[in-house]
């Protein structure tokens, strides 16, 4: 649990890790142990985003379960640089 | 189809501005070895591509530089944010002002506006990873040349993510160029 600039730091840091894995996985389909830590990242990442969602703002559509204000539309754009 | 998430694939957080480093990282935007040539050369050659493996490293590259035009549009526009209009007009930034304002178009460090002239789609799979592989080394040319001029650690930094990410594209690239990979007993052979 920590504030929001952390958590963005830790999704950035489990999200490279999940794209570094996916290009590998591309041209290594066959490789059992980098799959088991894809699907170990994975979870890891999805649990980051629902959590960051509920206390923030969603990163993607797919969180973006709103009721009082449409939240994807009113979360900080990324190359504002404040806290991407 | 794709998904869009809200952040930055690596932080990009510049306090002071410099319309001279603008000008000079915005060919990684539209010019020539940039983001922009990158993702549409990768996501062009697709269709042709009879080895579905390399179809899918063509996807999620393609679409990794997609992630890396915001950074390097990311860079660009927060180095020409808060500009006075003296330095606007000392930094040499007033001939592209005149005609984007501060908006960020894609174009390279010349002032030569972005053509598909710069990338091949040949249909050819040999043809077209060996264009690939050339790119990305062409790109970490680039942004080594980009390194040499850059002092600020703000810049510095994801420009340094980003040279190595040409790197890593080029070892895949030529893995998918291997025997083992493109000629599986998954390919697909519709030409």
């Amino acid at each position: 649990m920590g504030n929001k600039e952390q958590m963005l730091k830790d999704i950035g840091i489990v999200d490279f890790t999940l794209t570094e894995l996916t290009l590998y996985l591309d041209t290594h389909p066959h490789d059992r142990s980098a799959m088991e830590y894809f699907n170990h990242y994975n979870r890891i990442k999805n649990q980051l985003m629902k959590e960051f969602a509920q206390r923030f703002y969603p990163l993607t559509l797919d969180y973006a379960d709103s009721n009082k204000e449409w939240r994807w539309g009113m979360a900080p754009l990324p190359w504002e640089g404040a806290c991407n | 189809m794709w998904n869009y998430v809200k952040k930055l694939q690596f932080p990009v957080n510049i306090k002071e501005p410099n319309a001279n480093l603008a000008q000079v990282i915005i060919s990684q935007f539209g010019g020539p070895d940039g983001e922009l040539a990158a993702s549409m050369r990768y996501l062009s050659q697709r269709y042709s591509m009879p080895y579905r493996e390399v179809a899918g490293v063509l996807t999620d590259i393609g679409t990794e530089e997609l992630a890396h035009l915001e950074m390097v549009g990311a860079i660009v526009h927060q180095l020409t944010r808060n500009l006075s209009m003296e330095e606007i007009e000392k930094s040499g930034f007033d001939k592209y002002y005149v005609d984007h304002t501060i908006g960020v178009w894609p174009q390279a460090a010349g002032g030569i506006p972005f053509n598909a002239c710069e990338f091949q789609v040949k249909g050819d799979i040999i043809t077209d990873l060996m264009e690939d592989m050339a790119a990305e080394q062409k790109a970490r040319s680039t942004y080594d040349n980009i390194l040499r001029l850059v002092k600020d650690p703000d810049v510095c930094e994801p420009i340094k993510f980003l040279r190595e990410r040409e790197i890593v594209h080029f070892q895949r690239f030529g893995e998918a160029n291997r025997e083992d990979c493109s000629k599986s007993e998954h390919a697909q052979y519709n030409h």
